[in-house]
C-alpha cells in the first residue's frame, strides 16, 4: 500500500471515554480528491472519529495518516493541511463576516494579498457581497452554513472535514451547498462528510456506514446498492443500521 | 511557525478580541464603572474606624472634677455620653437595651482620695467595645493629666502616648483603598479572563481555533493581553480617584505599583485561565472562582491583619498570592517604601507569576 495515494488512511482507530468504546477499530483509506461520505445514525460515533482525524481528539489505539501526517504524533501538523466545519456552528457571532474569513485566513498563514483575493472569490461565489460587513449573529441560518464552508476552505487545504453540513437546510440551499462541495472536489480537494440525508449519501464517491462505533459498510453507493438488494441510499442505510444494538 | 507569523497571528487575535469586546454590552461598562464606583462608595461604608461610642456614666461623686471627666468624654469626636445614672444596675440596664457600649463608674469620694476608675465595655460588638473602652481610658488620662498639672500634683499616672505612624489619623479609608484596588485586579484580571475563555468554550468557537494550527501560547496571550491593560487602566483610575476624593496619593513611587500590578496581573489572569480550562460551564468556573476570591479576601491579608492568625495559617498565606501584592501596595501607599525595600515580596510575587503561567499554558489542551 503506497500511503501517497490517500488523503486518509487509518487502521484500527479507536476512542474509548471510561468503558464506552466510542469508535471501535475502525480502519479505512479515502483517495485524493474523494468525496467519502461518513454515514450512521446518531451516537454511532461519526464526529468522534471525525475529531481524532482532526487531531481534536488523541485515539486510544490506532494508527493512520491524515494528509500525509501521522495522527498521533503529528496533529498540529494535520491541522495546517484540513479545514474543519463543525456540527455546531462556530464562528464568531460578534464579528462580521469579512472580519471571520480574515481571522481563519491569517492564523493559516494566508498574506493580506492572498486574503483579499480569496475572500473577494468567496464572496462572489457565495453570492454574499452585500453581507461582508454584517455580523454574522444577524446573518440567516443557510448563509451562516455557507460561511462556515467558505471559511473551513479559504486556505485551500488538502481535506476538509464536514459534520453534518447542511443540518437544518432547505432543500435548495442543500442542493447549492452540495454544488459548492463538488466545485472544490473539482479543484483536488478531499471532502470527508458526515450527513443524515441519504438522497446526499448518493452524491459520495463512496460511502461508509458506521454501527455501534464500527464500520459496516464501505464502497459506492451503486456498490452498496446492489449487495444490499436496494433501490435508493436510505433503504440500504435501514438495512445496515437495524443491526445497531447501542442505542441514541 | 516562525516567531513573526505568529506575531501576526496574536494581531489578528487581539483585533478579534477587541472587537468583540467593543460590541460587547457589559465587559467594556464594567472595566469602566467598576473601579471608579467602587473607589467612591466602598471607602464610605466598608468602615471599621469606631464612631459614636455611647457611655453610660454611674457617678457616685457628684464632685467637680467627676463632673469634668464626663464633659471632657462628651467633648471628644468618638465618645458620646448618654446617660448619667445613680446605680450600676441602672448602668447594667443601659447596656442590655442596647442604649451603652460602655460604663464608666466613678466610686464615692473618688476626687478626694483618687482611687481606682471602673471602665467596662460591651463586648459583644468586639472591636467596639476594646476600641471604646480604649477611647475613655484615653480621655480620662488626658483629663486627670490637666487637672493635676493645674493643681500642682506631681503625676502618680503614667503618661501614655500612642503614635501612629504612616497612617496619623488612624483613618480606616488609608487602609481600606489599598484593598479595593487588590480586589479591582482579582476580579478584572481573573475572573473576566476565566469567564471570557469558557464563554468560547460554549459557543463552540473555541473548537474552531483548536482545529487551526493557531499554537495555544499565542491563543492564551491574546486573552490575557487585554485584560492586562485593564488592570493598568483600572490600577490608574483607582489611584486617581483615591487622590482626588480622598487625598490618598502613594507616598512611595507609582512605578512600583505599577511593576506590582502587573505582576499580580499576571497571576490572577493565569489563575483565570487554569480555572477556564478545567470548566465546561460558566456557572463551573464561576464557582471555583469564588472559592479562590474568598480565601484571596480573607487570607491575604487585606482586611485582617496576617499576624493575628493561627500559625497554620500564617503559613497558609505565603502560598497567598495577595498576601505579597497587598504588603507591597500598602508599604508603598502608606510608608513610602520602595521595591529595593519589598524585593522578597516583588521576587515572591514573580515566581508565582510564572509558575502559574506556565501551569495555565500547560492546562490548555487543543487536544482532548
Amino acid at each position: 500500500m503506497n500511503e501517497d495515494n490517500y488523503a486518509i488512511s487509518v487502521r484500527g482507530l479507536t476512542k474509548r471515554f471510561g468503558s464506552f468504546t466510542a469508535v471501535d477499530h475502525i480502519s479505512f483509506d479515502v483517495g485524493r480528491g474523494e468525496i467519502f461520505g461518513f454515514l450512521g445514525a446518531n451516537g454511532a460515533g461519526k464526529t468522534t472519529a471525525m475529531r481524532m482525524l482532526c487531531g481534536l481528539s488523541r485515539p486510544t489505539a490506532g494508527a493512520g495518516t491524515v494528509a500525509g501526517c501521522d495522527i498521533n504524533t503529528q496533529s498540529e501538523m494535520i491541522k495546517r493541511r484540513i479545514g474543519y466545519m463543525s456540527q455546531k456552528f462556530s464562528l464568531y457571532e460578534g464579528l462580521t463576516v469579512t472580519e471571520n474569513l480574515r481571522l481563519f485566513a491569517t492564523i493559516y498563514g494566508m498574506s493580506d494579498r492572498a486574503i483579499r483575493e480569496q475572500s473577494n472569490r468567496v464572496f462572489s461565489l457565495l453570492d454574499m457581497d452585500n453581507m461582508r460587513d454584517t455580523l454574522v449573529k444577524d446573518i440567516p441560518v443557510g448563509w451562516k452554513q455557507k460561511l462556515a464552508f467558505a471559511s473551513a476552505t479559504i486556505h485551500r487545504p488538502d481535506i476538509v472535514f464536514l459534520d453534518e453540513p447542511t443540518g437544518g437546510v432547505d432543500p435548495v440551499t442543500r442542493r447549492k451547498f452540495w454544488e459548492l462541495i463538488y466545485r472544490v472536489s473539482s479543484e483536488g480537494m478531499t471532502v470527508f462528510v458526515t450527513t443524515h440525508y441519504l438522497d446526499e449519501a448518493e452524491y459520495c464517491n463512496r460511502v461508509s456506514i458506521m454501527v455501534d462505533g464500527r464500520i459496516t459498510a464501505l464502497d459506492t453507493p451503486e456498490a452498496l446498492k446492489s449487495e444490499y438488494h436496494a433501490d435508493t441510499m436510505d433503504q440500504v442505510f435501514r438495512i445496515v443500521a437495524r443491526q445497531a444494538t447501542r442505542g441514541e | 511557525m516562525s516567531f513573526k507569523s505568529n506575531l501576526r497571528i496574536l494581531g489578528a487575535l487581539l483585533h478579534k478580541e477587541l472587537m468583540l469586546m467593543k460590541r460587547n454590552p457589559i465587559i467594556p461598562k464594567i472595566i469602566f464603572i467598576m473601579p471608579i464606583g467602587v473607589m467612591l462608595l466602598l471607602p464610605l461604608v466598608a468602615t471599621m474606624d469606631v464612631r459614636n461610642v455611647n457611655i453610660t456614666v454611674v457617678d457616685n461623686d457628684r464632685s467637680q472634677l467627676s463632673r469634668r471627666l464626663v464633659a471632657d468624654m462628651d467633648a471628644t469626636a468618638e465618645l458620646k455620653v448618654t446617660d448619667i445614672v445613680g446605680t450600676h444596675s441602672e448602668a447594667v440596664r443601659n447596656v442590655e437595651n442596647g442604649d451603652a457600649d460602655v460604663i464608666l463608674t466613678i466610686p464615692p469620694h473618688w476626687s478626694r482620695d483618687l482611687s481606682q476608675l471602673y471602665v467596662e465595655a460591651n463586648g459583644v460588638n468586639a472591636t467596639k467595645g476594646t476600641l471604646g473602652a480604649q477611647y475613655v481610658s484615653a480621655s480620662l488620662m488626658t483629663t486627670l493629666g490637666k487637672w493635676q498639672t493645674a493643681h500642682g500634683i506631681s503625676m502618680t499616672v503614667p503618661a501614655v502616648t500612642v503614635k501612629n505612624s504612616y497612617n496619623p489619623t488612624l483613618n480606616f479609608r488609608n487602609f481600606m483603598i489599598p484593598a479595593l484596588l487588590i480586589i479591582l485586579l482579582i476580579i478584572i484580571c481573573g475572573f473576566l479572563p476565566a469567564l471570557n475563555l469558557v464563554s468560547e468554550k460554549e459557543s463552540g468557537t473555541i473548537e474552531a481555533m483548536n482545529v487551526t494550527p493557531v499554537g495555544r501560547f499565542t491563543f492564551v496571550l491574546s486573552k490575557l493581553i487585554p485584560f492586562w491593560v485593564a488592570a493598568i487602566f483600572v490600577i490608574t483610575v483607582g489611584m486617581l480617584t483615591g487622590w482626588l476624593v480622598y487625598d490618598l496619593w502613594p507616598e512611595g513611587s507609582v512605578w512600583d505599583i505599577y511593576v506590582a500590578s502587573i505582576l499580580f496581573s499576571l497571576v490572577m489572569s493565569g489563575l483565570g485561565v487554569a480555572i477556564a480550562n478545567r470548566s465546561a460551564t460558566m456557572l463551573q468556573a464561576i464557582f471555583v472562582m469564588f472559592a479562590f476570591i474568598m480565601i484571596f479576601q480573607l487570607m491575604g491579608g487585606l482586611f485582617t491583619p496576617i499576624s493575628s492568625m493561627p500559625q497554620w495559617a500564617q503559613i497558609v498565606t505565603y502560598a497567598v498570592p495577595p498576601r505579597y501584592f497587598n504588603e507591597i501596595i500598602r508599604a508603598i501607599y502608606l510608608k513610602g517604601a520602595s521595591m529595593s525595600d519589598l524585593w522578597t515580596q516583588y521576587v515572591c510575587l514573580a515566581g508565582i507569576a510564572v509558575l502559574i503561567s506556565l501551569f495555565a499554558a500547560w492546562s490548555y489542551k487543543k487536544r482532548a
